[in-house]
């Protein structure tokens, strides 16, 4: 009788602990969240957007070459790991059970577990002694590298996801096994391959190591895909391990830019997995 | 004396080195309704599949022996072009879930990149609905998605999409297994009324449909073919000892 | 006849067939060629710092590159060090979320708001977890150290460790929440049946049916832990020795990487970092396999 008693006393204080535990990690997400947006919006201001970094000790200026950098350097990566991306997908989709088709998953968990800051030292050696400049396009090359292993895993996923039916109906119709693939089965799984798109674009929009020695930074705008570029990400780690307390607060400003960026875009791929 | 449409002879087929159709040799009528039937396993989905080369999409799958389309070995044609003459429809209901109705109904020429003109596919549209009894019902909603209908609606919706195809031949693998019993006697009425159009082959494992339905029957047990013919004369009166126990219920 | 015409459309047909796949197929190499232009990269651009120091520099416990001694040890402790500190520290806060959100509440407005909480945590960049640790964190780790008696660095092991919990944790939560969601409800009832309470259910059906994923899930946040880059080098202190304690400063094979690698172009230190990078990326992949191998090993499906 009293093991009991003891046995659900017991069961009580676990799930008290169970609970405790799980809510304390609100904690530092609040702080994050709170500081951002204390901080970060007293320096947001039209003029912060759209101009350039002033000189140190200026006051104004504002992350517009970084903006710009970053939107350059997500459109490059995601030309290149898009269309690798969905096609090594349907690859593995369509010769599931093949040896090649193993070798290529264990290729892709790989590649996912690879520290972003190493794909920054490959991103160097290939792209930026190549061409001889840092640039937005070695910084691109070495996020593309990192958005693949999201795009090919959520598309295997969709596309496993398919019933048979559709692509049999498809096939009886005397439909070629390659029209079924790209007219019936990839934009049935649209709406998933998408998902893993976005995610993969939420996963390297924030990265700064691969950056810091491929893309490096510019204190100006640069369009130019074959030399430095900045980025939000970078701006942020420049600036808020800099002495200057201006510098400091435009840091707060980005970082709020960027996690609004962030949100956004989960937001959008929330309502797009929902389909 | 029937015309022959489709002819199979000494037809095997293997799932690597497993036989599961042994040998089998069958003249199909034209435009006459062609019940196969038998226990689970029996193979008569296996067969239906070879004839529209479905089969060989399986891996490690294989046959021998030969399929006429009148007077045309299969096995030289394009696989693809075998299953533009020859529609399947298949248990459940398969409609294309992100295509409305109307573009359900010409999707083989759309997903083959057939161009007709519009005037063209909305009378293939109208003529195929109307074939497939669904015409009334959908006339006015025909550009609303395809996955809203009751099964038996998408399952007469497969049909026309077969029949837009304008196929010699439309193979039919137990389509009203999965519908209720009021939407499987529509399909029935529409079985014996599309017969004047198109060559039909259903598989069924329901013999009381084979008997209402089809003019004749084949029997297949375990791979093999039994019987063959007329279905009224192999109803009251079969050939085969196998036939008379499984019309009896004695198996299956 | 029917015959000509589809062996014209048959070839048709097959070229574009024959193109479809061919992309399939290049796309697939392509996969297969990235990873092999790692594997094959990484020791090249090494050749020099391997040559000089062989196989002693994982030891070597001294990196002073003006003096041309260089030793991977205390990065290569750095990086153990605050990973597995972290790893533990996440591991009674993950199992708790994984258990709240899988058996005890899984539905409701509350559970739904922790849920996107620590999807949230999960989402963070790393540069931010970075900034918000050096002006938040730090005083806050100094204060500590102030009342603990000792140099109030802020920065240190124990500070990005603490940071790296944090970042880690989300990982390990959802893949538990996953599998403890999973345990069949037949499993659950039998034990409850028997008169067991809930936390006993936890303990002996829910916990080792799901202690594969649980683990896979705590493979993937130690694998997070050792790649970190940004967050940790903003917080540890860039010392390059072998940290003393847990307050004391020091730093991390992806840290040192990040401070350094821009900094030179002489080949034998660059060619040393590169082989740091080398180490780190062979360190995480051998992690990576025993992980999976361990999963699959406890596995009960």
């Amino acid at each position: 009788m009293g093991n009991t008693r003891f046995r659900i006393a017991a069961n009580k204080i676990f799930q008290g602990i169970v609970v405790f535990l799980s809510f304390i990690i609100i904690v530092p997400l609040f702080l994050i969240i709170l500081h951002i947006v204390i901080n970060g919006i007293s320096a947001i201001n039209w003029d912060f957007l759209v101009s350039l970094p002033a000189p140190v000790g200026e006051e104004g200026g504002g992350i517009a070459n970084a903006i710009v950098g970053t939107f350059i350097i997500i459109l490059i990566s995601s030309i290149m790991a898009v269309p690798v991306g969905v096609l090594t997908g349907i690859f593995l989709y369509e010769y599931r059970t093949s040896k090649l088709a193993e070798v290529v998953r264990i290729c892709v968990e790989v590649l996912m577990g690879v520290p972003s800051i190493v794909l920054g030292i490959v991103g160097y050696l290939w792209i930026v002694l190549t061409f001889g400049s840092f640039s937005a396009l070695s910084g691109g090359v070495a996020l593309a590298i990192m958005m693949l292993p999201v795009i090919i895993r959520s598309t295997e996923e969709t596309l496993g996801l398919i019933p048979d039916t559709l692509r049999e109906a498809s096939l009886a119709l005397g439909v070629p096994y390659y029209r079924t693939i790209i007219k019936v089965i990839v934009p049935a799984g649209f709406s998933g391959i998408m998902t893993g798109i976005l995610l993969s674009v939420a996963r390297i929009a924030g990265e700064t190591a691969p950056l810091l020695f491929t893309s490096f930074g510019n204190p100006f705008m640069n369009l130019n895909i074959f030399k430095p570029t900045e980025t939000l990400p970078h701006m942020i780690y420049i600036y808020a391990t800099s002495p200057y307390k201006e510098w400091h607060t435009a840091a707060w400003g980005a970082s709020f830019i960027l996690v609004v960026f962030l949100f956004a875009l989960n937001f959008i791929t929330k309502i797009l997995a929902r389909r | 004396m029937n015309k022959t449409i489709l002819k199979t002879e000494k037809l095997s087929a293997f799932f690597g080195k497993e036989k599961v159709l042994k040998d089998i040799d069958i003249s199909f009528p034209e435009k006459k309704v062609t019940a196969i039937m038998g226990p689970s396993g029996c193979g008569k989905t296996t067969l239906i599949r070879c004839i529209n080369r479905m089969h060989e999409l399986i891996a490690g799958a294989t046959i021998t022996g030969k399929v006429y389309l009148k007077e045309e070995n299969i096995s030289d044609l394009n696989p693809i072009l075998v299953r533009r003459k020859i529609g399947m429809v298949f248990q459940r209901p398969n409609p294309f879930p992100t295509m409305s109705i109307y573009e359900n109904v010409i999707a083989g020429y759309k997903l083959n990149g057939l161009r007709l003109p519009k005037d063209d596919l909305n009378i293939i549209v109208e003529d195929s609905l109307k074939k497939s009894a669904l015409w009334d019902e959908v006339k006015d909603i025909l550009h609303r998605k395809g996955s809203f209908l009751s099964g038996g609606q998408q399952q007469r919706l497969c049909i026309a999409r077969a029949l837009a195809m304008k196929p010699e031949v439309i193979l039919l693998d137990e389509p009203t297994s999965a519908l209720d019993p009021k939407a499987t006697s529509r399909i029935e009425e529409l079985i014996v009324e599309l017969k004047d159009t198109v060559t039909i082959l259903i598989v069924t494992h329901n013999t009381a449909q084979a008997a209402r339905v089809s003019d004749f029957t084949a029997f297949m047990y375990l791979g093999e073919l039994i019987e063959f013919g007329d279905t009224q004369k192999m109803f009251i009166a079969p050939d085969n000892t196998k036939t008379e126990e499984y019309l009896t219920g004695k198996f299956g | 006849m029917a015959g000509k015409k589809s062996r014209q459309e048959k070839d048709a047909f097959t070229l574009k067939e024959k193109v479809f796949r061919g992309l399939l197929y290049s796309a697939a190499i392509v996969i297969l060629l990235l990873l092999l232009g790692f594997l094959i990269t990484l020791p090249l651009n090494s050749l020099p710092s391997i040559k000089e120091y062989g196989f002693g520099f994982v030891f070597g416990k001294v990196w002073k590159p003006t003096k041309g001694e260089l030793g991977a040890l205390p990065f290569i402790i750095g990086t153990l060090y605050t990973s597995f500190f972290a790893l533990l520290l996440s591991i009674p806060f993950s199992l708790s979320i994984a258990l709240f959100l899988g058996e005890y509440f899984r539905e409701g407005a509350v559970p739904a708001f922790l849920k996107s909480s620590v999807e949230l945590l999960a989402g963070m960049p790393s540069i931010i977890y970075g900034f918000w640790g050096i002006f938040v964190l730090v005083p806050i780790v100094q204060k500590i150290q102030l009342s603990l008696g000792i140099a109030p660095y802020g920065v240190g092991i124990f500070t990005s460790s603490i940071i790296l919990t944090i970042m880690i944790l989300p990982y390990s939560a959802s893949i538990g929440r996953e599998v403890i969601q999973l345990v069949p409800d037949d499993l659950k009832e039998a034990a409850y049946s028997l008169g067991a309470t809930r936390f006993e259910v936890i303990r002996k059906v829910i916990l080792p049916y799901a202690r594969s994923g649980i683990f896979a899930g705590i493979i993937l946040s130690l694998g997070r832990a050792l790649g970190e880059t940004m967050a940790v080098t903003m917080l540890i202190g860039n010392q390059n020795k072998i940290p003393k304690g847990i307050f004391s400063p020091g730093n991390t094979m992806a840290s040192l990487i990040a401070n350094d690698f821009a900094e030179t172009t002489e080949e034998l230190y660059l060619s040393a970092i590169i082989e740091i990078g080398l180490i780190l990326f062979l360190l995480t992949m051998i992690i990576n396999l025993i992980g999976r191998i361990i999963i699959r090993k406890t596995s009960v499906t």
